[in-house]
Parts: structure tokens; C-alpha cells; sequence
């Protein structure tokens, strides 16, 4: 209600700035994901179907600048009204300066669905269930501000309040829990914000960032309050700061990425306590090349370290998952365009070589006149119960998602 | 003695062909992409297939030299149509001699990605035009003759004959019809590499524009497909004064108004 309120107030007050060049634009679209190993634990057949209607208005005035996206959109499994104000913003911009307050999708680093420095809030449950790629992100009521002396670019993100990433929905993926007996349950969200830097510039022809976060992890630990004779599960979000870096340029044929970040797990240094995520080291390396027209292949090499390993294995109670200290993964994307580029085939490919962890997601989009266009896709999870991609083994899927933009 | 006079005069070359073919395509690019210290121009691109189905890109271009013709140049383009590529941003620091550096935005996940560009004959946004026929083929790509002079439309012009010096080009050689006064490219037929008619670039309109003659209207033909594509170039103009910050990664995020139009 309140997003429905916010959102006609800014349509509201789109005229009253006056001489502002003002358009509006939007989408209809149909998203539905069927089920192609298993039906939901709560017995539907389907991850995702719904109606949705972006409208989306753009307004400038001199240095301002005003966007508005608001969805409305009806959830056919039970959740029914799921309108949302996607981003609502507005930019001031100076000269060597500028600013953008409001809601907003910030993404960091050079990761393809890897993420080392994107410390920002995900929907990994739209990723799961075949959505179009802006749901992939959700956005944060933060202040952005740049400044662009000589020497290098700045942008500090300022976030009143914490937002999480959207996790899978128990009810449509059947998530791995240690304690599924244990019901009583209930989640606390920090009542802080967080804080963000990047420091960019090119460096010899490479684009060169350097980036710093102060908040929160953005997906829940769990904390029973025995573990003996657990009554109660509480989730909540450790406290966390990363320290990264990344440099992307030519290299060869193609452009070469590099990334890395510390995570420090400030809410258990030691790595004593099993409900906190260990501190961590990420490193990522990916190459991207285009050996012939309309012919794009993507890899990546992620690997994930534990500080802590000893004190981890210590702390962990019996019967739950061990994982390794090292974590490594390598991705591949290969893009093809057909017809003037109207017909897309992408295909995603991701496997964990310390746990088995596997994720493949090809996809055909074709695009029917400049406003229709239509996606076919399937998502295939399989690994361990408890990896990322092997506990939702079961929730493989067929998608479908279609789009007219006015 | 006389006709000692005579057997230089034969040695000399004609003065019409006093000018080299590779010169006439330096000076053709040179007419062609690098007029004015910058540019701009939205725009238009149909892409018609055989049976008439039509598809409309649409962007606004600009593009900044750094140095004399030839030399380096900088292009900022943002795209406007089809709805699905709207606000979707994109940068080239183009290079003589050497592979570009692009960059391209994306709103849907707000992230602007560096992306590996070395087939400059590739298609730009799918139309039959490649980036090099948008922003310039090396002159050292290829060894240029005059074939001969004739007149097109009119006009007087080079034919030159273009042979790619490396066999990975998509075509085997193409000639261009270069007009004599302005040095415009006003035809250029390409032959595929065993020979056979290929593409044919046209020069549809040109206008002069703050004195620098503008090809204002394009067309790419594919010969082989039926598929060609018609760009119109509105609002062009020069010497905007585009600021060299323009080209940077703040600006692809949040490209300024003022060039939009």
C-alpha cells in the first residue's frame, strides 16, 4: 500500500516540475516457471506465475533528474499483491560532482552472477526461478554521492537502513535445513544502515576500483537457542566489512578481470561461533572473448577461502555439514546472436570442484516485433543437499517470460 | 632533344593520377569520420529485411579526435530504441593500429562492463553496417589502386580498389566511388572472398554542415540476403564543444541531457 501511495505521489508531482522534459514508459508482462523434477513443498506445480505492469516515469529539469519505476503485479501461488516500487530516485549533477538520493540498485564489481565486491542486496529467489534479469537485483534507500577531482572518481553510498537480499521462499524450494523439526522461528534485521566506498580511475589503460563496505552479511545466519534440545531458531544478519579490489583491461584478444576481497567477519574474528559466517578471502579471475561475429564466451575461475578453518571445524556442532577451507568454482557463459540479432542463445554453466555444486541455465530469447520479445529458459541444480545449487536439486524448472514495452 | 623531352614526359606520371589510391582513402577517412574537432547526430537505423519487415535502432552518437586525422578518436553512443536496449549506453576508444577499448552500460543490473572488441566486422546492433563502416577501417588493413576515374551521380570520383593485406576480413576486396572535390566515399561495392557481389554502401544524401560536406543518409545492402539497412543521420552538427570528460564511466552511467538531443 504504502509503495502504491509513494508511487502515485511521484506521478503526482512529475507536472509540478515545471519545464521538466517528463516521459513515461513501461511493460506488460506474463513470467511463469513450471516445475520439471518435483512439485513445491507446498505442493504447486509451479516457482513463479504472474502478471506484472512496470510503469516507469523519467523526468530532467536543469542539473535534476527524476526516475520512478513502480510495478504492479499479482502473484497466481498465494502471495497474491506483490506491487513494489522497483527505484525511485532523484540526481543532482554538478560539474565535478553529482548525487543520487533515494531508491536506487547499486552493483559493484566485474562478476557474471559471481559476486566479490557486490556487497549490495540480490533476489537470489528471482534468479532461481527464472525471472528477467532487473529482478535480479533489489534496490537500497541509500544517498550516493560522486566526486570526480583529477586524480581519481568517488563514490560513497550511504544506507539509513540495512536492507537483505531476497532469499528462495521455503514454501515454492526445498531449502536445505539442519533442524527442520524445530518451527518456532523468527528473524531480526539490523536497526542500523551500512556504508559503502569505491575509488576508481584508470590505471595504464585498465580500469582500476578499490572498494570498501561497512554492514551487514546480506543473507541470515541461523542461531537455535539449544543444541541440545533446540525450541527456537533465530536468524539474523552477522556483521560484516569487505575490503576489495579489481582491475579489468585487454588482455590478448579479450578483456581480462580480476577481483578480490577480505571479508572480515567482524561479529566472530576468531571463527569460534558456527552461527557466523568465517572471515573469508574471494578471489575471482575471468576472461571474456568474442572469437567470431555475434559469438561472446565468458569464463570465470571463483575461489572462496576460510581464515579460521581451525576454530571452524571445532566450533561446528555434530551432524551438520563440514565445508572445505578452499571453495572453487568455474563458470562459463556463451552468447549467440541469430536473425540481425533478434534471436538470442545464452547458455550459463557453473561447477564447484570442492563440493559438487552445479547450476546450468540455457536460455533462447527472441525478440517478435521492437516491443515483443519473448524468453524460453530452464534452471538444473544439482549437487550436495546442503550446497548452494544442490539443495534446490529438486526445484529444476522451465521458464517462460514475455514482455511488451510501451 | 626533342625527343628526349618527350620520353620523360612519357616516364611522368598523368596528373590526374598524381594521387595515390592509399592517399585517396586517407584523405576519403578523413572527409568521411574525422571532419570537425567533434560530432554529433542522432541516429536512425531501419533494418529491412527481404520481405519488407522493418526493425528501428535509434541512438544519438558523438564522437571527439584526439589528435589529426587518423589518429585517436573517443565515441559515446546511447540508444533510445527498441525499448528493450532504452538508456543502454556505449563507449569506444578507438585507436589507429591497435584494438579499440569499449564499454558498454547496462540498466537492467546498473553495471557498466568493459567488452572484448576485436572483430571490428562485426555487425553494429545487428544492421548490416559493422563498426568499422560507423567508425573507420585502418588504411594500412588494406593496399589501395586506382582502378579509374569515372563520374557517379554527376560527380567526379576515385574508383579505388581495396584488398584486405590479411585474409580474415568477410570481404576479398571492395571498390569505392570517392568524389573528386569533397572526398566522400558515394558508393562502395564489396565482393565476398571468392568474388561474388556482397554488400554495397550508399551514399543517399549529404549536406554541408558548418562547411563540412555530411553524408546525412546511408544505406547498407547485403546482395547476398535481400537484408539492408537505411541510417539516417538528424541533427548533425560539429565543433560542440564536447568535453573530454564526456568519455568516461561516470557519464555512461548517467549520460548528460544536453547531448541527448
Amino acid at each position: 500500500m504504502l509503495v502504491r501511495i509513494a508511487f502515485a505521489v511521484v506521478l503526482l508531482l512529475a507536472p509540478v516540475m515545471a519545464r521538466a522534459d517528463v516521459t513515461f514508459s513501461g511493460f506488460l508482462q506474463q513470467n511463469t516457471a513450471f516445475n520439471t523434477r518435483e512439485a513445491n513443498p507446498d505442493g504447486r506445480h509451479h516457482k513463479w506465475m504472474e502478471e506484472r505492469a512496470q510503469l516507469k516515469l523519467d523526468a530532467s529539469s536543469g542539473a535534476w533528474h527524476l526516475l520512478a519505476k513502480g510495478d504492479l503485479a499479482w502473484d497466481h501461488l498465494g502471495r497474491q499483491d506483490q506491487s513494489e516500487l522497483r527505484e525511485a530516485y532523484v540526481d543532482y549533477t554538478a560539474s565535478n560532482w553529482d548525487m543520487r538520493l533515494g531508491r536506487q540498485v547499486i552493483t559493484w564489481g566485474l562478476g557474471d552472477l559471481v559476486f566479490v565486491n557486490d556487497v549490495f542486496p540480490k533476489d537470489h529467489e528471482a534468479m532461481f526461478a527464472g525471472r528477467p534479469m532487473d529482478y535480479l537485483k533489489r534496490g537500497v534507500d541509500a544517498v550516493k554521492l560522486g566526486a570526480y577531482p583529477e586524480f581519481a572518481n568517488f563514490e560513497l553510498v550511504l544506507t539509513p537502513h540495512f536492507r537483505e537480499s531476497r532469499i528462495p521462499d521455503a514454501r515454492r524450494f526445498h531449502l536445505y535445513d539442519p533442524m527442520p523439526a524445530v518451527t518456532t522461528r523468527g528473524t531480526t534485521k539490523p536497526d542500523q544502515g551500512d556504508l559503502g566506498l569505491r575509488v576508481y580511475r584508470d590505471v595504464g589503460g585498465w580500469d582500476a576500483a578499490l572498494y570498501l563496505y561497512r554492514g551487514f552479511q546480506r543473507t541470515p545466519s541461523m542461531r537455535p537457542d539449544s543444541m541440545t534440545a533446540p525450541t527456537r531458531i533465530d536468524y539474523f544478519y552477522p556483521q560484516l566489512s569487505v575490503y576489495g579490489a579489481s582491475i579489468s583491461g585487454r588482455a590478448a584478444e579479450g578483456v581480462l578481470s580480476l577481483e578480490a576481497a577480505y571479508y572480515d567477519s567482524r561479529q566472530d574474528r576468531s571463527g569460534s561461533d558456527f552461527a557466523v559466517p568465517n572471515s573469508q578471502t574471494r578471489l575471482l579471475a575471468g576472461y571474456q572473448i568474442q572469437p567470431v561475429e555475434d559469438l561472446s564466451l565468458g569464463f570465470q575461475y571463483y575461489a572462496e577461502r576460510m581464515h579460521d578453518y581451525g576454530a571452524y571445524l571445532v566450533a561446528l556442532p555434530a551432524g551438520f555439514p563440514v565445508d572445505k577451507r578452499w571453495s572453487h568454482t568455474a563458470t562459463a557463459r556463451l552468447t549467440q546472436f541469430f536473425l540481425h540479432q533478434t534471436l538470442r542463445l545464452s547458455v550459463y554453466a557453473s561447477y564447484n570442484a570442492s563440493n559438487g555444486d552445479r547450476f546450468v541455465n540455457p536460455e533462447l530469447r527472441y525478440s517478435f516485433t521492437d516491443r515483443i520479445w519473448g524468453a524460453v529458459g530452464a534452471n538444473h541444480y544439482g549437487g550436495k543437499p546442503w550446497g548452494q545449487f544442490g539443495q534446490l536439486a529438486r526445484d529444476d524448472n522451465l521458464y517462460l517470460q514475455m514482455r511488451y514495452e510501451f | 632533344m626533342k625527343y628526349l623531352a618527350i620520353a620523360i614526359a612519357a616516364l611522368l606520371p598523368l596528373p590526374s593520377l598524381a594521387i595515390t589510391g592509399e592517399e585517396v582513402m586517407k584523405q576519403s577517412q578523413a572527409a568521411f569520420l574525422y571532419p570537425g574537432k567533434d560530432f554529433k547526430a542522432r541516429v536512425t537505423m531501419k533494418l529491412i529485411g527481404k520481405d519488407g519487415g522493418e526493425r528501428v535502432r535509434e541512438l544519438v552518437m558523438l564522437r571527439k579526435n584526439f589528435g589529426a586525422a587518423g589518429g585517436e578518436q573517443k565515441y559515446f553512443m546511447v540508444f533510445f530504441k527498441p525499448a528493450d536496449v532504452k538508456d543502454m549506453s556505449f563507449m569506444t576508444y578507438k585507436y589507429p593500429a591497435k584494438d579499440d577499448d569499449r564499454w558498454m552500460f547496462i540498466p537492467a543490473v546498473n553495471m557498466v562492463k568493459r567488452i572484448a572488441a576485436q572483430d571490428n566486422r562485426s555487425s553494429f546492433v545487428g544492421s548490416d553496417f559493422t563498426y568499422e563502416d560507423v567508425s573507420g577501417r585502418d588504411i594500412e588493413d588494406d593496399s589501395h589502386a586506382i582502378e579509374r576515374e569515372e563520374k557517379l551521380g554527376g560527380r567526379d570520383c576515385y574508383v579505388v580498389k581495396s584488398t584486405p593485406k590479411k585474409g580474415d576480413a568477410d570481404f576479398g576486396h571492395k571498390l569505392t566511388w570517392v568524389d573528386k572535390t569533397n572526398f566522400l566515399p558515394l558508393k562502395e561495392d564489396q565482393f565476398d572472398r571468392k568474388g561474388a557481389a556482397y554488400k554495397l554502401f550508399t551514399a543517399d544524401e549529404v549536406a554541408v554542415i558548418k562547411g563540412h560536406p555530411t553524408v546525412i543518409r546511408r544505406t547498407m545492402k547485403n546482395q547476398q540476403s535481400g537484408h539492408r539497412t537505411e541510417a539516417a543521420y538528424a541533427n548533425s552538427d560539429y565543433e560542440l564543444g564536447i568535453e573530454d570528460s564526456l568519455f568516461s564511466e561516470r557519464f555512461l552511467r548517467q549520460p548528460p541531457r544536453k547531448w541527448l538531443e
